[in-house]
């Protein structure tokens, strides 16, 4: 376990009592003696604190504002241009074949964007900006802040009482915030369905804080544990398990990120790696979809599990990919690929869990209502 | 009571043995969320794969401690799971059962020896 890294706020896990495990090369924190379980709860209730400093910082620069989205938008199909300043947005940087090779939030911060990718991808990703965008675009990997989220019902209250204008930012806002001290890069954001804050604030600063938040009676920590089962009740993908290389945005349900303007049609369509496919299957669907699963007994039904037309015999049409106990519905929820034609919401399909088959029906996500500031 | 390496203890009830997890097992397993029991008068082997247990975090399964039959299950569990975490060693019993040979039991744990086996 020596070649794991840190983040900077290891000795805090520790000192907090956290189980450490390995997680994308980093050993962090899977659950503190809360328990998984009531650490969602509390989470849903008023406001948890999660370190995900292992996620990648990234910093584009160019000559202007314009230069910089623009080359953005060679590797994403969003519209990156539109942007205003103070602004963020979900995303994904896709391959030739459409599929999605990391999904990640990008922000507007002045003439520069501010991008957060996925751990387990960070290398490979910084590896692909610098390939595709220098010269004309520099990049530079944030190795000196960490990131940390606050999230819940509470949360708007725990940040104004440090810094008042917090409170003023909507959701999907970025802004800087003066937090006990610490100059920091806040977004109203998060992966949980709560509203929410996520702070990239400097390495040296970063214990502090999360001391000062810690010490808040509204404020409990959340490790991985309770992080996966809040995102799985949200709806919201975790990549590598509910997208990966091999999936489109459009089987993925994703389409909504896709903004007008890069559609068939629109000022900057395609132009991005995988349009065609994309856009084609923008247009006339694709053969498989990602739905929300609700199986019907109490049994959990997770990653991997098969899914079939029929009790007995029958064909399988689709798989599940991320699965387990919702604690906050308070049953187990999943997500899964299916064919179409068994995507519509309440088709009953079966799981195959120890070798017997069980029943499951395809559900609306999000599982638990979005507490956005819109 | 007598524990065993696979963290379940055995409990002596009128010349059956009743069967659940330890405290330390319970609590590595987490939050359980789901408990399927085996069908009561069901002829066991050592080892057999008898119970499953999720928690949060995954599935596991709980092994017959010994060859017999299962003469009860404990199914409150099945309509609440969180008892395992509650009381892993008092009301949370899974099954009790009768034992074929109870020279099985020998190499089994006292609560010492579990103690000191778990470090």
């Amino acid at each position: 376990m020596d070649d794991l890294l840190q983040t900077p706020l290891y000795e805090t896990h520790l000192r907090i009592g956290a189980r450490m495990v390995p997680f994308a090369g980093y050993s962090m924190p899977v659950q503190y003696p809360m328990g998984v379980m009531k650490e969602h709860l509390h989470c849903r209730a008023a406001a948890g604190l999660f370190d995900v400093s292992h996620m990648g910082q990234v910093i584009l620069s160019g000559a202007s504002w314009e230069a910089v989205a623009t080359a953005f938008e060679r590797l994403v199909p969003m519209d990156v241009l539109g942007l205003e300043d103070g602004r963020q947005r979900y995303g994904f940087f896709t391959n030739d074949t459409g599929g999605i090779e990391d999904d990640l939030m990008f922000a507007r911060r002045g003439d520069d964007l501010f991008v957060v990718v996925n751990a387990a991808c960070k290398a490979a990703d910084v590896a692909r900006l610098r390939a595709v965008l220098e010269p004309e675009v520099t990049v530079t990997e944030l190795t000196d802040r960490a990131l940390i989220a606050v999230q819940g019902p509470s949360a708007e209250a725990v940040l104004a009482g440090l810094d008042p204008t917090a409170a003023g930012m909507r959701f999907m806002d970025v802004r800087d915030l003066t937090l006990g001290g610490a100059a920091v890069w806040a977004s109203r954001s998060g992966y949980t369905g709560e509203d929410g804050f996520e702070i990239s604030v400097a390495n040296d600063e970063a214990e502090g804080l999360v001391e000062t938040l810690l010490a808040l009676d509204a404020v409990e920590p959340i490790g991985l544990g309770a992080r996966d089962s809040l995102r799985l009740e949200a709806g919201l993908c975790l990549y590598g398990h509910d997208i990966d290389a091999s999936t489109t945005p459009v089987e993925g349900a994703l389409n909504w990120a896709i903004q007008k303007v890069r559609r068939a049609g629109g000022d900057r369509a395609g132009g991005f790696p995988g349009a065609e496919v994309i856009l084609a299957q923008l247009s006339d669907g694709a053969s498989r979809k990602r739905v929300g699963l609700l199986p019907e007994g109490r049994a959990p039904m997770r990653e991997g599990v098969a899914l079939f037309d029929a009790a007995e015999d029958g064909s399988q049409v689709g798989q599940i990919t991320s699965g387990g106990f919702g604690p906050s519905v308070g049953a187990p929820v999943a997500m899964g690929y299916v064919d179409s034609d068994h995507s519509a919401i309440g088709t009953t399909l079966w799981g195959e869990v120890r070798g017997k088959r069980l029943p499951l029906s395809v559900a609306k996500l999000p599982f638990v209502a979005a507490n956005f500031k819109r | 009571m007598k524990f065993t390496e696979e963290h379940e203890w055995l409990r002596d009830e009128d010349g059956e043995m009743v069967v659940g997890i330890t405290i330390h097992a319970a609590e590595q397993l987490g939050d359980v969320v789901f408990v399927e029991l085996p069908e009561e008068g069901t002829t066991v082997s050592k080892d057999d794969e008898v119970v499953v247990i999720e928690s949060v975090k995954a599935a596991s399964d709980i092994l017959a401690p010994v060859d017999g039959e299962i003469t009860e299950v404990n199914s409150a569990l099945a309509e609440n799971p969180g008892m395992v975490n509650d009381d892993p060693q008092g009301e949370a019993w899974f099954f009790k059962m009768k034992v074929s040979d109870p020279s099985q039991m020998d190499e089994f744990m006292t609560e010492a020896a579990y103690l000191k086996f778990i470090g």
